[in-house]
């Protein structure tokens, strides 16, 4: 008997969604490695938080299916969302309440218990060097800081998967700089697999994958390093702006 | 699991309204001008004669005060959506509509929030009118306490129903008013049946019958007295569980209407 093959972090097979007569996405399938950092780089416009909503469970797909460790996000969706912490494209974070109510928050609605949330959002907040800010409220905070503070929030309950919708979505670069850091090193140190959409390229050049999504299809699905020797092109960034130029003429 | 989401939901409910002091004292000043002012220019015009539960002749404060409990449950029902809407703008229901819980069991969780609240606010004014010398029998304050909590579980259902065909902001502060005006004047919060019976207003004696409010009100009115009126309770429940079970429906991307339109497309 064969021995048992993990499930890859994410499946995305043959998805499909439309908006009257907007096809959003149009039989994407791909798959995220489990402990990799997967980029998933799109134009504004290709597909990327639509795709993000059905991963969350938030839209449903016209055809095709999501599984994330073998759970199928339309068929058991509480079991999917257990593995997944979540850094929304737009900010989500409770103004009117303190760093540490707001994750108490997520903490409780993923079932963590008191003294459990306690001891994980304290290492969440110290991990991202903002421990000290447990007792602030959000609204006096900077854009930047509100992103660690979502960052940390995604990671109280230990997910398997890290799901980053443009995290650095109006950042300064040095926020974005230490944003791309801390998600990296979170990745290796912890194992934790991470879908990344973005299009700043530069955030995730180091990925160990890269999914470029455009007008809703996969244009190119490889290594850095594959796509840019594929594009006959130096640098990901080049290899990028070269397939969604070449799709564009298509 | 499932008790530490509901704790986890209440809890910032009640968090948020710490911060939203002016929420309770618009909840308070509202009712209580009704009470003070209203009543007073109506006080020797609508005479209250015996009708049930009242066992004597009453005053028309008295005859008031169960619609206006009513008025602070349905304006706190209307308030949680309008926050749930709120949330939507802000992005905290994705938050909420991602967490590893049934759909049904985080909306159920966040009407027990509003439910709450709104029984807070109730017991509150009921202070308030006792101050001004409008008050219940004692054991009011015990035999009340299920009839609020249901009142305020179907208000918020119905505000909750509201928040998945009124989406945006601006337009679900207008839809309130066509909401909560009508019930409360089409209902027996301001004057029994049959005065308007009297009346020969037989077209809106037909829509206060029809009124769900009138049997929320009814309720409260009976509770308050230590009595039981099955049919204000049959169908304040009824109504409640129906709104629910279409709000889950709404809020199910699979059915509902969730997920039909685009929002930050990237």
């Amino acid at each position: 008997m064969p021995p048992a093959v993990a499930a890859p972090a994410v499946v995305v097979a043959n998805l499909s969604k439309r908006y009257g007569r907007i096809q959003a996405l149009d039989d994407v399938s791909f798959t995220v490695p489990v402990g990799s950092v997967t980029a998933l780089l799109g134009l504004n416009g290709a597909g990327k938080t639509t795709l993000f909503q059905i991963l969350t469970g938030l839209f449903v797909a016209d055809a095709g299916r999501v599984s994330v460790f073998g759970d199928d996000i339309a068929s058991a969706p509480v079991r999917a969302l257990e593995h997944m912490g979540i850094v929304f494209q737009q900010p989500v974070l409770d103004l009117d309440l303190t760093v540490g109510q707001n994750l108490g928050f997520h903490a409780g609605l993923h079932g963590l218990r008191r003294r459990r949330a306690a001891d994980a959002i304290a290492e969440g907040l110290g991990r991202l060097r903002i421990g000290d800010l447990a007792g602030k409220r959000v609204r006096d905070l900077s854009g930047g800081t509100r992103r660690k503070v979502e960052l940390a929030r995604a990671l109280v309950t230990s997910p398997r998967l890290l799901l980053l919708d443009e995290p650095s979505q109006g950042l300064d670069t040095r926020s974005r700089a230490d944003l791309v850091t801390d998600v990296f090193a979170l990745a290796a140190e912890r194992g934790t697999s991470v879908l990344w959409a973005t299009h700043h390229v530069a955030e995730v050049a180091s990925a160990d994958r890269v999914v470029v999504l455009h007008r809703g299809r996969v244009a190119a699905d490889g290594t850095p390093s594959g796509l840019s020797e594929a594009q006959n092109v130096d640098t990901l960034e080049a290899a990028f702006l070269g397939i969604a130029r070449r799709d564009a003429m298509a | 699991m499932s008790v530490t989401v509901l704790l986890a939901i209440v809890w910032r409910e009640l968090l948020r309204f710490r911060h939203q002091t002016s929420r309770l004292v618009s909840a308070l000043v509202r009712p209580t001008l009704w009470l003070v002012v209203f009543s007073a220019g109506f006080q020797n015009v609508l005479g209250i004669s015996i009708t049930p539960p009242y066992a004597t002749y009453i005053t028309y404060d008295v005859y008031m005060l169960p619609g206006l409990l009513g008025m602070v449950l349905l304006f706190q029902g209307m308030q949680s959506s309008l926050a749930l809407v709120f949330d939507r703008e802000a992005g905290m229901l994705r938050l909420l509509l991602t967490a590893p819980t049934p759909r049904w069991f985080v909306l159920l969780a966040k009407l027990v929030a509003a439910a709450v609240l709104s029984v807070v606010q109730a017991y509150v004014f009921l202070i308030v009118a006792a101050l001004f010398g409008v008050d219940m029998p004692r054991f009011a304050a015990l035999t009340l306490l299920p009839a609020l909590v249901l009142a305020g579980f179907t208000l918020g259902a119905v505000g909750l129903l509201l928040t998945v065909y009124v989406r945006r902001m601006e337009n679900f502060a207008g839809t309130m008013n066509f909401v909560i005006f009508p019930a409360f004047f089409f209902s027996t919060a301001l004057y029994p049946t049959w005065k308007v019976q009297d009346s020969g207003a037989t077209w809106i004696l037909a829509v206060i019958r029809l009124n769900p409010f009138t049997y929320v009100v009814e309720m409260i009115r009976f509770a308050a007295y230590g009595r039981f009126d099955a049919v204000s309770w049959a169908t304040t429940a009824a109504v409640g569980l129906a709104a629910f079970l279409l709000s889950v429906r709404g809020y199910d991307p699979q059915k509902g209407m969730l997920g039909r339109k685009p929002r930050d497309e990237g």
